[in-house]
């Protein structure tokens, strides 16, 4: 069936705030299907309270409402707009339970709007764990044995039944909240019942536990005529009892024979054929027995997920975007591969490559948090590492994830303590991966690895060939060793950092010796068919093999640095910047390269920069891309901390960085000299010190007045910020930052009581400076900006206050000969304003101002840093119309250890944008007066 | 674990470009015609087919050998690539129901390969060069003695090698309950086409290539089945004359890849080799009877020509290439015969055709 033209008009519903389980994947789906309708000459409609999202900017949809995901708006837009559809599957699971409730409201009848691309029945069969299981009885399809209880005692007989070990999940929840394993009948009455309050309908499965088995997923799209084609097989690293989101995941599967993966594939096809009729995609889990390879379907999903959008980055088929089509009545042979351009979206991609992708955790964000990993997904964020073999995809991988590695192992953080590792392979966290190399350094055996930790043995005898070869390099120096054994050590994936710790000399040594060796990075294709067909896209990765298909042109080129995993304090705002930077850079003439490694993004779609390298946003990585493209420059503004770290290396390399100069962004950074240049400016910031012991901190707290606020130097999302009120704990504080960060230095800040926090986004062209705009925080000082509900504009600050807060800004800005953009924030008490720090880089709030007064800000501040614009070249207009709030959001539900004190750590996971008229606004009102509640001492 | 040594290993391909690697299996030298396959699963299956008889098979898929090798899944009794380019070649390998490595699987078979090569550089050459001849050898790096050995590897054009890999001797297969009895012309059939047609109730006699259609009418068969097989199908002329026999005969006939090559050169269609063939696991194939499509398994050289069959009078187009728009299927008008270029089959691939040996029930039914 051709595209149905009666769909002139359709409504896409976002998922909100990013919270864990839910993160930015949504933004990336939700963007690619308003632009694959647009295409279709529909006009899109779009509702997600996210500010930080590209899908919600006017160079995505026709209409976009930056409103709460309620039925109450949805019906508002109703009124206004003539729409036809609701694709209601590109925004996770809170989209789908807003149309849900919508339709049971009987909503989208009422305006005569059609649901497309998903099936009611279907989500509710795929939702309900029992509809499930009968369901799946009924096709005829393995399923674990359970059953559901509704109550307290039912479950007890349930388990009864069963026997241990068993699973408790909760019936509609996100991210297997509330669900555990259970071994013993001692634990079962507490897992139970917490099961049973984190599900709404006070639901839960308790389940045949099949802990230890492999784990595998299949994404699926199918069309209105019932074509089905399997986008991606993903294996999971980590066996049965880590939730997916929390594991590490290869694709293509790696130990699947045909016949066993054939059989999945036509199960998948009859679960999704099974569960309802309709266009689009689906992600399918199974588990396999390793012992005799039979299958057991685990759960179907029938929407855009997480997974699709790793199967989409993983194969270079944009599932979200063709789903989309498929939503509007193409059918998959009517449709182009969007990669070869000439060959059938109808048919399944194939990979002469691996991709390997590791979760990104940050429970140091959480004291107190269970670390171990279960059914209930941690995570924030995660990276994708390609190469062309498994190892060199997994130290990718491992470069990518930036918690202070170079790749996994050989660089002088292993452990060694044998109790240690046994109890890490033991219980899965964060580190695992790391200890089960370590683990084989110290010669425990692989056989005991993998009885500890069921990981499949060919997984664990490709990282012992990593440790064997690391054994041998370890016998050389860099002048002894082989040229075919350091070659083999990069065709695996080792950094160059890797092999200098191995080898013992610099990391610039090895880039020097294996560039004169002629061992070079050459850059391959990711196509969606393993060269069969020529294609044209240009999505890159590294690898170091024979031929480079990556051609240089001769046009004038810009990189743009990416900002890596998702993390707390470091999110899609910067996605947002980067997605933005990509769009103005190219309006501006050049060919824009973008770097980066996390494939829930937008900036790593294959057609926003004129060239994807889908690599680790890590020097070397970067460097070589450099040598090998030679860009006019390096913009690091945008890509957050991750990026703007790296400006040092480019200026020591020569490397130009667009905008404001490497000087300037160091002496932001740097306490001491900003301090200094404040005092030049006669602009007044809270006592402080720079230390380097715990006894000069005590020395000088005595002159600086507690409370002070105790950090390290260079940190984003105020990582180990404390504020501490004697010498006890501003010893112990001190004493616990040296040991993580030995050799750096400490800053000792007196804290403002009482103060009120404000901050300020500006562009600046080194002479002109433009405030984008000012906000107040609600809470007081103390905590963390990101945490805080911002309001713009400010609701109760002076003008006096405000002409200060304009003054010290544009002062600062011209002072730090700013070119691009810059973030300020200031503290104000007894109507003096304070400057806490300054930030010469996109902000978290960019966005948010963005969209509140729609401007296109980081468009013109791209513009500036290439020096193609002035700021008085534009003439700004800001919708100024009541207030707007930024609305921190919190994933506490995940950590129910976690005590929810807010303080200088920032916390929030995600944001959402509220408009309100007025300062009687009930909203308003009610946090203002909750404004203290949260607050740490 | 023990770091596993292999030696030298070199690539020579006839327009003189060389690629250097390690060895796998066998130390030795061979020689073939390139092909690349882009299948992730299915290795041993592949190695097995017969079509492959006298090709060397790059894969395509970063890993080979990972779940090692298992008699339950082979397409035949031996190895019938004449050799193997891939990336990465597993040494270790884990399936609980393995029986070995692939390595050790190779060296009983003596089969030589070459691993650790830029295979998608390879790919990318003969996509744009044409499938061509090509030596590997692990033995010696001479060029100009593997430039020998090379000169002697046979052209595809015009070579007959269903009598390389074709039964030597008749035999027959039976289900437990018997529905209809099946000729099955073996012109180096894969294993599981048999499987589907003994589990759909035939009973089967499986026939060397060159058996005279009298002799396989003798056994009374209620249709026919024309297998795959190596080779070019215009070589294939006694298979061509027993199809001609069949269809004047109106029995019915079933044809898979040289068999369907061989339906349309009985009806005066001619075959043409591809600049590249269709080898993998994921072409997609839309059924013009049904709208429906199908991902689908093949592994063909050759191809019928499209041209002439535009408004034939006895054949129609049932299946094309959604890639490439060529020839998937045909069957005929008025007859009961009908075939198609891939391997409904799969072993390896999608299960998304098994209904054309539904299909071919049907006939034989209709026409009982």
């Amino acid at each position: 069936m051709p595209k149905d033209t009666s769909i002139k008009s359709v409504l896409i519903i976002g998922s909100g705030p990013i919270i864990i389980g839910q993160a930015c994947e949504f933004d990336y789906s939700g963007s690619q299907a308003a632009r694959s309708l647009r295409e279709e000459g529909i006009e899109v409609t779009l509702i997600n309270s996210n500010p930080a999202t590209i899908m919600t900017d006017p160079v995505t949809a026709d209409n976009v409402y930056l409103k709460p995901l309620e039925k109450k708006y949805i019906i508002e837009i109703l009124e206004k707009h003539k729409i036809d559809a609701v694709l209601p599957t590109m925004g996770g699971q809170t989209a789908l339970n807003l149309a849900i409730d919508c339709e049971k409201a009987g909503i989208w009848k009422k305006y005569g709007v059609r649901m497309i691309g998903v099936d009611i029945k279907a989500i509710e069969t795929t939702e309900d764990r029992e509809a499930f299981r009968l369901k799946m009885l009924e096709l005829g399809i393995n399923v674990c044995k359970g059953e559901t209880a509704t109550s307290f005692l039912e479950g007890k007989e349930i388990a009864q039944e069963i026997g241990f070990p068993l699973v408790i999940r909760p019936s509609f929840t996100l991210g297997g909240y509330g669900g555990g394993f259970v071994n013993t009948p001692e634990e079962f009455d507490a897992a139970l019942t917490r099961g049973l309050h984190a599900s709404p309908t006070h639901e839960v499965l308790v389940e045949q536990s099949i802990m230890g088995w492999k784990e595998y997923e299949l994404e699926l799209l199918r069309d209105n005529v019932g074509n089905v084609i399997i986008i991606c097989s993903i294996e999971n690293f980590d066996p049965m009892g880590v939730h997916t989101g929390d594991s590490i995941t290869v694709a293509p599967a790696m130990t699947l024979p045909d016949t066993v993966y054939q059989k999945m594939r036509d199960l998948a096809i009859k679960m999704m054929n099974g569960i309802g009729q309709f266009a689009g995609g689906c992600n399918v889990q199974f588990s396999v027995n390793p012992a005799d390879d039979k299958i057991i379907a685990i759960e179907i999903n029938p929407r855009v997920s997480r997974s699709s959008a790793l199967a989409s980055k993983a194969t270079g088929y944009p599932i979200a975007k063709i789903a989309s089509k498929l939503a509007i009545g193409y059918n998959l042979d009517e449709l182009k591969n969007a990669i070869t351009k000439t060959t059938s979206a109808y048919f399944e991609p194939a990979l002469d490559y691996v991709i390997v992708k590791i979760p990104r955790w940050n429970f140091d964000k959480f004291p107190g948090a269970d670390r171990k990993l279960g059914l209930q997904m941690k995570s924030v964020g995660e990276v994708m590492g390609i190469g062309r073999t498994f190892q060199e995809a997994l130290q990718k991988a491992c470069q990518s994830l930036e918690i202070k590695r170079n790749g996994i192992g050989a660089d002088g953080k292993e452990k060694t303590n044998y109790d240690e590792l046994i109890y890490s392979l033991k219980n899965p966290s964060w580190n695992r991966l790391f200890s089960i190399k370590d683990a084989m350094r110290i010669g425990i055996p692989t056989s005991t690895i993998q009885n500890l930790t069921k990981i499949d043995p060919w997984f664990l005898a490709q990282i012992e060939e990593l440790d064997v070869m690391e054994k041998e390099i370890e016998k050389y120096n860099l002048a002894t060793i082989p040229a075919e054994l350091l070659r083999e050590a990069k065709v695996k994936g080792y950094a160059d950092r890797q092999i200098a710790h191995l080898l013992r000399c610099k990391e610039s040594e090895v880039h020097s010796v294996r560039t004169e060796l002629g061992i070079k990075r050459v850059y391959k294709m990711v196509d969606t068919c393993a060269a069969e067909f020529e294609a044209s896209t240009p999505y890159y990765y590294s690898t170091f093999d024979g031929e480079n298909e990556s051609i240089v042109s001769d046009r004038k080129k810009v990189v743009v640095l990416g900002s890596g995993p998702n993390r707390i304090g470091q999110g899609i705002e910067f996605d947002y910047s980067c997605v933005h930077g990509v769009l103005a850079a190219k309006e501006c003439g050049y060919e824009t390269i973008m770097i980066n490694c996390n494939p829930e993004t937008v900036s790593t779609d294959f057609d926003i920069a004129d060239k994807l390298y889908f690599e680790p946003v890590f020097w070397e990585h970067i460097y070589d891309i450099i040598l090998h493209e030679k860009p006019e420059g390096v913009i690091v503004q945008l890509g957050g901390q991750t990026a703007l770290k790296l400006a040092e290396k480019l200026e020591r390399y020569g490397i130009k960085i667009m905008g404001t100069s490497y000087k300037a962004l160091d002496l932001a950074e740097d306490r001491g000299s900003f301090s200094a240049l404040l005092r030049d400016l006669d602009i007044p910031y809270p006592p402080f010190a720079v230390i380097e012991t715990a006894e000069e901190a005590l020395e000088l707290s005595k002159e600086l007045r507690f409370p002070l606020l105790v950090r390290p130097s260079y940190v984003l999302g105020g990582q180990n910020m404390k504020i501490v009120i004697n010498e006890k704990e501003l010893e112990a504080h001190v004493i616990d930052l040296l040991k993580d960060h030995p050799g750096n230095k400490v800053l000792l800040d007196h804290f403002l009581d009482n103060a009120i926090e404000a901050e300020a986004d500006a562009i600046c062209d080194g002479e002109d400076v433009h405030i984008c705009g000012i906000m107040e925080h609600i809470e007081p000082a103390g905590i963390h900006s990101g945490d805080s509900y911002a309001v713009l504009p400010p609701f109760d600050l002076s003008e006096n206050v405000l002409n200060q807060i304009e003054e010290y800004t544009k002062r600062i800005a011209v002072a730090l000969q700013t070119v691009g953009v810059i973030n300020i924030q200031f503290a104000i008490k007894n109507e003096v304003v304070y400057i806490i720090e300054a930030n010469p880089r996109a902000s978290r709030t960019f966005p948010f101002i963005a969209k509140a007064y729609r401007e296109p800000y980081i468009n013109y501040a791209t513009k500036i840093m290439l020096g193609a614009k002035k700021v008085k070249d534009f003439t700004f207009n800001p919708y100024k119309h009541g207030y707007a709030i930024k609305v921190p959001v919190f994933s506490y539900n995940k950590f129910p250890e976690v005590n929810k004190e807010l303080g200088p750590e920032m916390k929030s996971t995600g944001e959402a944008i509220y408009f309100i008229d007025d300062l009687q606004d009930d909203y308003f009102t009610q946090v203002y007066s909750e404004r203290n509640l949260y607050l740490s001492k | 674990m023990k770091k596993h040594t292999s030696t030298e290993a070199i690539l020579l391909l006839e327009d003189g470009t060389v690629f250097r690697g390690k060895s796998l299996g066998e130390i030795g030298i061979t020689g073939g015609e390139l092909c690349f396959n882009t299948g992730m699963t299915g290795y041993q299956e592949i190695f097995t087919d017969p079509s492959y008889y006298g090709q060397i098979v790059i894969t395509t898929v970063s890993h080979v050998g990972n779940y090692g090798v298992q008699h339950k899944e082979v397409e035949s009794e031996q190895v019938q690539i004449k050799g193997l380019i891939c990336k990465e070649f597993s040494q270790h390998f884990s399936r609980n129901t393995a029986e070995g490595s692939l390595q050790g699987y190779f060296e009983a078979a003596g089969i030589v390969g070459i691993c650790e090569v830029d295979t998608r550089a390879l790919v990318r050459h003969i996509r744009d060069k044409g499938a061509m001849n090509a030596v590997i050898s692990s033995e010696t790096t001479d060029l100009e003695e593997l430039r020998k050995k090379l000169a002697e590897v046979p052209s595809m054009v015009g070579l007959e090698l269903s009598s390389q890999v074709s039964t030597a001797i008749t035999y027959e297969l039976k289900p437990d309950e018997v529905k209809f009895r099946v000729a099955v012309l073996d012109l180096g059939i894969k294993k599981n086409i048999i499987n589907n047609l003994v589990s759909r109730g035939c009973e089967v006699k499986i026939f060397p290539y060159n058996t005279p259609y009298e002799v396989m009418e003798e056994w009374n068969p209620d249709g026919y089945f024309v297998s795959n097989g190596p080779g070019d199908p215009a070589a294939s002329t006694d298979a061509v004359r027993s199809v001609q026999q069949m269809l004047e005969k109106n029995k019915p006939m079933f044809g898979i890849c040289l068999g369907h090559q061989v339906l349309a050169e009985a009806n005066g269609i001619a075959t043409y080799k591809m600049h590249n063939g269709h080898r993998g696991l994921n072409h997609p194939v839309k059924n013009l009877i049904t709208g429906r499509c199908e991902v689908t398994s093949q592994n063909h050289g050759f191809v019928v020509d499209g041209d002439q069959l535009l408004n034939h009078p006895q054949v129609e187009v049932t299946h094309i290439n959604l890639n490439d728009n060529t020839i998937e299927g045909i069957r005929m008008k008025g007859k009961p015969a009908f075939s198609v270029q891939y391997h409904p089959e799969s072993s390896p691939g999608p299960h998304d055709s098994g209904y054309l040996f539904d299909d071919f029930i049907t006939l034989l039914e209709q026409n009982k």
